[in-house]
């Protein structure tokens, strides 16, 4: 184990922010574009489904 | 005699493609989101801390990772392009769609922990370096992709236009590569090759490896699961989309 305490691990020696920023924004953007996908699936089936029954 | 081999062409089809791709891309979702786990406890619990960087190296576990995918999309994407154009099948112009979002993701995150790990190593966000520079232009290339797809109606019109625009940026790939040893630059050189051992600790390369690979099977989810929205927007007037969404 490379950490004394949880306190210790958040300031990561100091780079704080370069770490976080960094983990922080991938894991934003994988998160975000998994949503976006998602909710372009729902909104395409949704307009599908209306088109077919009119 | 009979043979019993799986029919490749089969899944050419957008069709078959649509369903074959709704079945793969939970397991390469599943597998991504293991190996993150995997790869982030190797990343910060067990690789120690670096000699000349501190605690700051760590952002090599998303770094890397980030930047190889970005230009092994923008490859990928190019040869489904190059096959569309050669071949003529509906299926390549689509998969190279579905790849250049996810592709251009990769390539802003590349450049984004590029500058948050360049900051308080070389005390600058930016340099015109030029494996920087070469980085930002894929980051445009799939940017001019992207609007050129969008700018064109006719879905396979639009194709053969991106195709072409991707090929040409194809160049760009082993340049961004390359760059680091073609020229003095800030960026240091390559952590990981196939000619030398690696330079660094086993659990640092380990984690790095596996976050790759991670990235790797969350790439091929995105694009799957991207194509499928492709696909049916595309093929929205045949009759088996009409059989599928009902």
């Amino acid at each position: 184990m490379q950490w004394n305490s949880v306190s210790e691990f958040f300031a990561m020696g100091g780079y704080a922010l370069y770490v976080w920023g960094s983990f922080g924004a991938t894991a934003l953007v994988m998160l975000v574009e998994s949503l976006v996908i998602r909710s372009q699936r729902k909104h395409i089936l949704r307009n599908l489904r209306s088109e077919f029954e009119s | 005699m009979k043979t019993n081999s799986i029919h490749w062409f089969k899944y050419a089809a957008p069709q078959n493609f649509y369903f074959l791709a709704g079945k793969l891309w939970p397991w390469f979702a599943a597998l991504a989101t293991v190996l993150m786990a995997v790869g982030l406890w190797i990343g910060f619990f067990v690789a120690p801390i670096d000699a000349q960087q501190g605690q700051g190296y760590r952002i090599i576990f998303v770094h890397v990772p980030a930047s190889q995918i970005s230009m092994f999309i923008y490859l990928v994407m190019a040869a489904w392009a190059g096959f569309g154009l050669a071949f003529n099948t509906r299926l390549s112009g689509m998969m190279a769609a579905a790849l250049a979002p996810t592709g251009a993701l990769f390539a802003f995150l590349s450049l984004w922990t590029g500058a948050l790990w360049g900051k308080p190593m070389w005390g600058t966000w930016w340099v015109w370096d030029a494996r920087l520079t070469s980085t930002l232009i894929l980051l445009f290339l799939y940017l001019g992709f992207l609007a050129l797809q969008s700018s064109i109606d006719d879905p396979r019109r639009a194709d053969k236009a991106c195709a072409v625009l991707a090929l040409v940026g194809v160049v760009n790939v082993p340049i961004i590569y390359f760059s680091v040893s073609w020229w003095n630059t800030l960026h240091q050189g390559a952590s990981v090759s196939m000619t030398k051992a690696p330079s660094m600790a086993a659990p640092m390369l380990w984690g790095m490896l596996i976050m790759v690979v991670a990235f790797w099977m969350y790439a091929i989810a995105a694009a799957l699961a991207r194509v499928r929205n492709i696909i049916l927007e595309r093929e929205r007037h045949t009759e088996w989309v009409k059989n599928a969404v009902e």
